[in-house]
């Protein structure tokens, strides 16, 4: 057993995780569990056959294509999240919808499986778990305790996943709402961070960017709730304007 | 017949994960994209013009979707 290998793999492995975790959740209380749950356990069988496939070849299997294509859905799919949780905190407010899987049936229709939630948290496991298993084998080959570093990684998604099942209610208690806002401003900063990785773009504090992008993207989107209903005042004072005119001109 | 009606499916469901009520966002991102590529390949700091797409077109878009709402009501 190589302490330092177990310990470096569950460190390194631990931010993946994190980030595995947060779209699991996130797509579970906010759209539905089963999809969610259905997903990341087909990103799990994929990711499984391709280790089993690959073994250490996986140290050459170029990440960035996958993190440019998985980083721009999430972008585009995330942006729509975030506009609506804006545009709805802004019209009804933050309280409303509140409960596990309290769906919009706009998003997802009744008594249907969520394909959409499935595809999120599919793509979120199989590619923050690619990347969890290159580094066990970048890490493990190097040192020659690819045991330890299979360890440290099991390690860490055990204890994260833990964290996630024993905080997913706290998450539930939020309204869907304002739910809809912050995860969407999570999967827009998950795909503006992947989606620049792929492109080699370089953030500044790498992976600590993705904390300054959810912030700004937060702050933007409770900036523009205020914003969003002063448009929809100055709309609705300049179509009784209209109205009134038209009223006149009759 | 089942066949073509799982492809049509399959393809709506793509076109509204990726495309959704308002087009411009998507093309937005893909032009930021391509922006963020050429700005790398130029060896200029590229990191900028992602975060700052977001911005301007959720801003655009939430602005454009309010006063619809409130043409609708």
């Amino acid at each position: 057993m190589n302490g330092a290998v177990l310990v470096s793999t569950f460190f390194a492995a631990a931010i993946e995780v994190i980030e595995m975790v947060a779209i699991v959740v996130s797509v579970g209380v906010a759209r539905s569990w089963r999809a969610s749950l259905v997903g990341a356990a087909g990103g799990l069988l994929v990711l499984t056959v391709l280790v089993a496939v690959l073994g250490t070849a996986l140290r050459d299997v170029p990440l960035r294509p996958v993190r440019l294509v998985v980083g721009a859905l999430l972008l585009v799919f995330g942006l729509q999240w975030f506009r609506k949780g804006v545009f709805r905190v802004a019209r009804d407010g933050w309280s409303v919808g509140q409960g596990d899987e309290d769906v919009d049936p706009a998003d997802v229709g009744p008594d249907r499986f969520d394909w959409t939630g499935f595809v999120l948290s599919f793509k979120g496991v199989s590619l923050e778990g690619l990347e969890v298993a290159v580094i066990v084998v970048a890490f493990g080959t190097a040192a020659h305790a690819v045991g330890s570093a299979v360890i440290g990684a099991a390690g860490a998604v055990l204890v994260l996943g833990l964290v996630g099942a024993t905080t997913y209610r706290l998450v539930a208690r939020i309204p869907r709402r304002a739910l809809q806002l912050f995860v969407g401003a999570m999967l827009t900063t998950f795909g503006t961070f992947w989606s620049g990785q792929g492109l080699s773009v370089r953030w500044p504090g790498d992976e600590l960017s993705l904390a300054w992008l959810a912030a700004g993207y937060v702050a933007v989107g409770l900036l523009l709730i205020p914003q969003a209903r002063r448009w929809r005042d100055q709309a609705g004072a300049r179509l009784g304007g209209e109205h009134l005119a038209g009223g006149a001109v009759r | 017949m089942i066949v073509l009606r799982g492809l049509r499916a399959f393809v709506v469901f793509w076109v509204d994960f990726i495309i959704g009520d308002d087009w411009t966002v998507a093309a937005t991102v893909v032009a930021a994209l391509a922006g963020t590529w050429g700005l790398h390949h130029v060896h200029a700091a590229a990191w900028w013009l992602l975060p700052l797409a977001v911005v301007i077109i959720t801003t655009i878009s939430v602005r454009r979707t309010v006063r619809r709402d409130a043409r609708q009501r």
